[in-house]
């Protein structure tokens, strides 16, 4: 017998009147009692509380908008992924244990003590599947900043010793040898030699006195290196006396986040002290999101002064060399289109810089849909492009993105971010797709306009 | 003591207490706690206009987020206007708003006010088959919202319910031609009084906060809110 609606065939094999449970994954590490994670993870929550957060955790009206802003949400319509509920746990326990009222909701037992299951089952929420992109502080109509609190919440998963084990492997790393993917100082020494000698490119390396410290992400070195290039050749043309340093080098922040504000720490005050070390007045973060946010808004609270240098995302340092002149570019004839690292924009405020130097490269920009400070997120930053149990996750919410950028037509598709950058070319590879993330700054290295003024 | 004479005498002084100094020991509890130096190099310091911006940005969605598939983000605009032309334009609340504080206005002509009833009375119960059905708001809401829901719902059935009744003109208080009706009404609106500091009602001043606070950090990078 066939079936008679074959738009919705008759399943008769799958189980009737029951409810599918995910399967719950999470990791675990060190060997800690489950009523002591669960104490940790809520001490380390709570102890850094500023009024603000405060504010934000008794904010929240349960309207739901936010999902409708987490790609997370958008790609599957599972509502675990509600920007707000990745937080429950933490807010439960706020509630009982540090907000106003909590002698009330502890004396009637209003809101229950938060367990070691609880927490096992949200790792995957505050970590798989947000990458903090802030997408949905944008739509909250209590403006209440989620990827703030779940950034705080890691730090109290970390400490109980409940973060995804690749990305805690990682961040690890990053701490032991200087670097998440083994871009050691030697490893660094030996790239550039071989970059220099093969591009015929002078990059100065550990000079004791420069003007701008340049600083990279272990992605370029290790993947993207021609971005080294890049950077040299349109230093070099500046005529700037600058440095990469081998005892500072490493910008991206697996420390941030993994969670663990020590190893956080620990990262940006190497790349501060050589910065100080060389006498940098500027110090220039590579193509990286979060490498941004940790440094140029973090930075400055973890050495706990003003940093004694000037913090630029490379997108600002061009776009200041293309507004002073001091570099001028090679008119490309093509379409673009631009995809906003959601840390150096949305939530890093230099929206504008990338697109003052697309300007400069007089190509025609196709601004996509929901763009700039709106900008949909690649889904793999916030460390989500480092934990391989998420891909599918990921790639579900990759298809926005492709969707957005098909729209727009361009012929070139560029970006300001080397995670996001892996984060396509995994895309693209997954999805067959025809689109092939470029660099901004190599792109503006290849229209370089090397010839003497007034040629 | 009637019912009448204790829902505006005890029970009316008691929930405007607990009203207040429950939202006071609210707005307390947030502030009490250390706000963090920021060290870092800010973009601006226009930190006033950015917190006053997001506190009037956000009451409207951005064109990215209009077509989103929750009612309420478009109805929350009726209920909201709603309540306040009830609350704030009929006759008979001024008159009550005047005993307690000696502040008047002109009122907006009644059917003016009806018409604001039945829209809200609508609204209202669209919103919580929204919330009986939608995935997320079943897995957000908690007693907390339905409660709150509750108690801003039944002052409006309780007020229906007087409307009918010819109410006396001018300020004084006297006596009232249904004068059980409106003890209920009033000890409806005193429940939602005292229910207010404790659960999601008083976004209706932390909205203030979470807002400014997130416009002006916003403000100081230079990143829109």
């Amino acid at each position: 017998m066939s079936d008679i609606n074959t738009v919705h065939p008759i399943d008769t094999e799958s189980a009737r009147f029951s409810v599918k449970k995910p399967e719950v994954c999470f990791d675990k590490q060190g060997d800690l009692a489950d009523a002591e994670r669960v104490a940790i993870a809520m001490k380390s929550f709570t102890r850094d509380f500023t009024s603000a957060t405060a504010a934000y955790m008794e904010s929240c009206i349960h309207c739901g908008q936010c999902a409708e802003a987490c790609h997370f949400y958008v790609a599957t319509r599972d509502p675990k992924y509600t920007p707000i509920w990745k937080l429950e746990p933490f807010k439960q326990a706020y509630k009982r244990e540090a907000g106003p009222f909590a002698w009330l909701y502890r004396a009637l037992n209003l809101k229950h003590e938060v367990t070691v299951k609880q927490l096992e089952q949200w790792q995957e929420l505050l970590f798989d599947s947000c990458t903090m992109c802030g997408r949905c502080t944008m739509i909250c109509p209590m403006g209440i900043d989620i990827a703030g609190l779940v950034g705080l919440a890691r730090h109290g998963m970390h400490e109980a010793g409940l973060v995804p084990h690749e990305l805690w492997a990682v961040a690890e790393r990053a701490e032991r040898e200087g670097s998440p993917l083994g871009a050691t100082p030697k490893v660094l020494k030996e790239r550039i030699e071989w970059l220099a000698d093969d591009y015929s490119v002078e990059i100065p390396l550990d000079r004791d006195k420069a003007d701008v410290l340049v600083t990279l992400s272990s992605i370029e070195i290790m993947k993207y290196p021609q971005s080294i290039v890049a950077m040299a050749k349109i230093f070099n043309h500046l005529g700037a006396s600058w440095t990469i340093r081998s005892d500072g080098f490493e910008a991206t922040n697996f420390g941030m986040l993994s969670g663990n504000v020590q190893w956080q720490r620990h990262t940006s005050m190497k790349i501060i002290e050589a910065a100080i070390a060389c006498g940098a007045r500027t110090l220039v973060l590579p193509e990286c999101g979060h490498a941004y946010g940790a440094l140029r808004w973090q930075g400055a609270n973890l050495y706990g002064k003003p940093l004694p240098f000037k913090v630029l995302h490379i997108s600002e340092f061009l776009a200041e060399a293309v507004r002073s002149n001091q570099i001028k570019l090679k008119k490309l004839e093509k379409t673009m289109t631009y995809h906003d690292p959601c840390q150096v924009s949305r939530r890093g405020g230099a929206t504008t810089a990338a697109r003052e130097v697309i300007r400069a490269l007089g190509v025609e920009l196709r601004e996509m849909e929901s763009t700039g400070d709106m900008n949909w997120c690649c889904g793999g930053g916030g460390g989500v492009v480092a934990i391989h149990r998420a891909d599918d996750l990921r790639h579900k919410a990759f298809e926005i993105k492709i969707r957005q950028i098909d729209d727009t037509g361009a012929e070139l598709l560029t970006s300001s971010c080397a995670n996001c950058r892996q984060t396509f070319d995994d895309g693209q590879a997954h999805f067959k797709w025809d689109k092939t993330m470029n660099s901004l700054l190599e792109t503006v290295a290849d229209q370089l306009d090397t010839r003497p003024s007034g040629t | 003591m009637d019912l009448l004479e204790f829902a505006r005498g005890p029970a009316l002084w008691l929930s405007l207490a607990i009203l207040f100094l429950g939202s006071a020991w609210r707005v307390i509890g947030i502030f009490r706690l250390k706000s963090k130096a920021d060290f870092s190099e800010p973009r601006s310091m226009r930190l006033m206009s950015g917190a006053m911006g997001a506190i009037i940005g956000h009451m409207i969605p951005r064109k990215e987020f209009r077509d989103t598939e929750k009612i309420g983000t478009f109805i929350a605009y009726f209920y909201h206007i709603g309540l306040a032309i009830t609350v704030f334009g009929f006759l008979p609340h001024i008159y009550f708003i005047e005993r307690l504080t000696g502040i008047s206005w002109p009122a907006l002509p009644a059917p003016v006010v009806y018409v604001a009833v039945a829209v809200t009375f609508v609204a209202m119960i669209l919103i919580l088959m929204e919330r009986l059905t939608d995935g997320v708001l079943r897995l957000l809401s908690n007693f907390d919202d339905y409660f709150s829901w509750f108690v801003t719902f039944l002052p409006l059935v309780t007020g229906m319910m007087v409307i009918n009744h010819p109410f006396p003109a001018g300020a004084a208080p006297v006596p009232p031609l249904e004068p059980t009706l409106l003890a209920i009404h009033l000890l409806s609106v005193e429940l939602l009084f005292i229910w207010l500091p404790f659960g999601k009602l008083s976004h209706a001043f932390l909205v203030f906060i979470s807002r400014g606070v997130t416009g002006a950090t916003f403000a100081r990078k230079g990143a829109a809110s």
